[in-house]
């Protein structure tokens, strides 16, 4: 399919008789290596020049919104951690959030706190996978396989929480299914004990790395005012210069406690998205730091009977207790009347659930504000003109999740 | 003056009167039901007044079968990042001949959530550049979100699956 820019540029092509014949069709994916997903670029090149392209998504269309008209609140969360995968407590967190807001209840403070913690190595997690693999498109594998035995840690970490590494279905609507064990403790405080040093390490072999920088600095540059046109939330609209960030703008599980800086960078190039991730990274840890040290005692889930399932000794002793097990086990649990918007800040920024509910077991619509879905629109205009491998190092630093751009 | 949402509901009900049809609250965020011919010049004032809701948050559709003449809408956020307040725009229109105008023009990142909205309940949006399904199979041939393609009932009976006990 040739759309009108395409044609145009054909055309002038065959007018220019002393290069006709040198243009020709390039296919960057679907499975290509270096899309780091599913997802297929058709690229007119000429010689290594970058004309036009065009994207096709949809490879891995799962219909999460249509699936979630027929399921109840609790199952849903287990479709949430496969869309953007690098970091699923943050979507999986992110929806209980949305269904507290819709039914009303406050968590303790302790939650809140157990959130931040979670959410954050979720995001250092995510922002350690795209800035590696970033390094790999340049040539430097070092650091990719140094800082995969970190994220395995963080995996670690999960597995304590929630018993899963990669497809979470991590905490409950209300909180968590048990407080944090002494063997997560004990992992966590190794982790912030040991973790800077080793990302020292990294930053110093890319960060001033004169290949690295002569790799990044340019490629794939896209301004602030585009940037906000193009829907760019997350570290990517950062690195072009606007200091949105959701954890700030509107502050939800207590976000507002904490002390961390929003790092901006200003050319919105490959290389300012990767310094930006590696910033957040220390922010991040920053956090972490506070959380952990002021986790608040208390109970680790709030008082939901209609949503949190009951102890097991209770299902078997207390009639009520059966019932509300009975009845959240066969979703038969019904939500109020309402529709909200909740956005929390993903790994590649404003993750948002806009969810309709009316008064039945099931949403009535709910729709995923995906980032990646939105900003991957603006790839052809940030590698027009440009060479295959800035094409390839800009995709990378743009942290395209297949499974979050088609849901 | 403060810019509250009240302030905006005014501001917006002042310049339009005859496009506003409808208006609520809920969950601090305003929801404004616009006329459906008159959606885009709303949009437009929303975006380059000093109103300034200059990011479009998201995008998406919906649909009522039980509504006549009102089936099919589109559900529109935006965002005044420099006040940092949200406001969501809907439209409804009929199921036949359901058409909206686009917002491409303004907002490049309304190009893949209209097309998005088109694939999943057969919206067109007049204007746009390149209306072709995004995520399912173009050969399809049918809008799979709406309401009269209903997922399998979890607690049918007829199924005779007794090994796995649903």
């Amino acid at each position: 399919m040739k759309d009108n820019a395409l044609s145009n540029i054909l055309n002038q092509y065959d007018a220019q008789e002393q290069i006709d014949g040198q243009l020709y069709t390039l296919n960057f994916g679907p499975t290509h290596p270096a899309t780091h997903g599913i997802f297929q670029n058709i690229l007119t090149m000429d010689g290594e020049k970058i004309l036009h392209s065009e994207q096709t998504v949809g490879y891995i269309h799962r219909a999460f919104e249509k699936i979630s008209e027929r399921r109840n609140f609790t199952q849903i969360t287990t479709l949430t951690d496969r869309m953007n995968y690098c970091s699923s407590p943050i979507n999986n967190l992110g929806w209980h959030m949305t269904v507290e807001k819709l039914i009303g209840v406050t968590v303790p403070k302790r939650v809140d706190y157990m959130r931040v913690i979670m959410m954050e190595l979720a995001r250092i997690a995510d922002h350690l996978v795209c800035n590696a693999v970033t390094g790999v498109d340049t040539g430097a594998l070092t650091g990719f396989t140094y800082l995969f035995q970190d994220r395995e840690k963080i995996y670690d970490m999960y597995e304590q929480v929630c018993g899963a590494r990669l497809t979470t279905n991590m905490g409950r609507i209300g909180g968590f299914e048990r407080d944090l064990n002494p063997k997560f403790h004990e992992l966590l405080q190794d982790f912030l004990k040991t973790f800077p040093k080793r990302f020292t390490d990294f930053c110093n072999l890319l960060e001033r790395n004169r290949i690295f920088m002569d790799r990044t600095i340019g490629a794939g540059g896209i301004s602030a005012e585009r940037a906000l046109n193009y829907g760019f939330t997350g570290p990517n609209l950062r690195a072009a210069g606007v200091d949105y960030d959701v954890r700030v703008s509107e502050p939800y599980s207590s976000y507002q406690d904490f002390d961390f800086n929003i790092p901006v960078g200003t050319a919105g190039d490959t290389y300012d998205r990767f310094m930006v991730r590696q910033q957040e990274i220390w922010e991040s840890l920053k956090i972490i730091d506070q959380a952990y040290k002021n986790l608040p005692e208390g109970p680790f889930h709030a008082d939901v009977p209609d949503f949190y399932l009951p102890e097991k000794a209770d299902v078997y002793n207390n009639m009520e207790a059966l019932i509300y097990h009975f009845k959240i086990v066969m979703g038969e649990t019904e939500v109020p009347k309402g529709e909200v918007y909740h956005a929390v800040e993903g790994g590649n920024g404003e993750l948002g659930f806009y969810l309709v509910s009316d008064g039945g077991r099931t949403p009535y619509r709910l729709h995923f504000r995906r980032p990646c879905f939105i900003y991957y629109q603006a790839f052809p205009e940030m590698i027009t003109g440009s060479v295959i491998s800035d094409a390839v190092v800009t995709l990378s630093s743009l942290n395209v999740i297949a499974g979050e751009l088609d849901a | 003056m403060e810019f509250t949402n009240n302030f905006v509901l005014e501001a917006i009900s002042r310049e339009f009167p005859e496009s506003v049809l409808a208006t609520s609250e809920t969950y601090g965020m305003i929801s404004i039901e616009i006329k459906k011919g008159d959606l885009k010049k709303v949009v437009h004032h929303m975006k380059d007044s000093t109103l300034g809701f200059t990011f479009l948050t998201d995008l998406c559709g919906i649909h009522h079968p039980e509504m006549p003449e009102k089936e099919l809408g589109v559900i529109y956020h935006l965002h005044n990042l420099v006040e940092n307040r949200r406001i969501r725009l809907k439209t409804f229109m009929p199921k036949e001949n359901a058409e909206v105008d686009t917002l491409t023009d303004l907002f490049a990142a309304a190009n893949w959530m209209e097309r998005e909205t088109f694939d999943f309940y057969g919206i067109k949006f007049k204007g746009h550049p390149d209306l072709r399904v995004i995520l399912n199979d173009p050969e399809m041939g049918y809008h799979p979100m709406l309401k009269e393609y209903p997922l399998e009932d979890g607690t049918r009976l007829d199924k005779d699956d007794t090994m796995f006990g649903r």
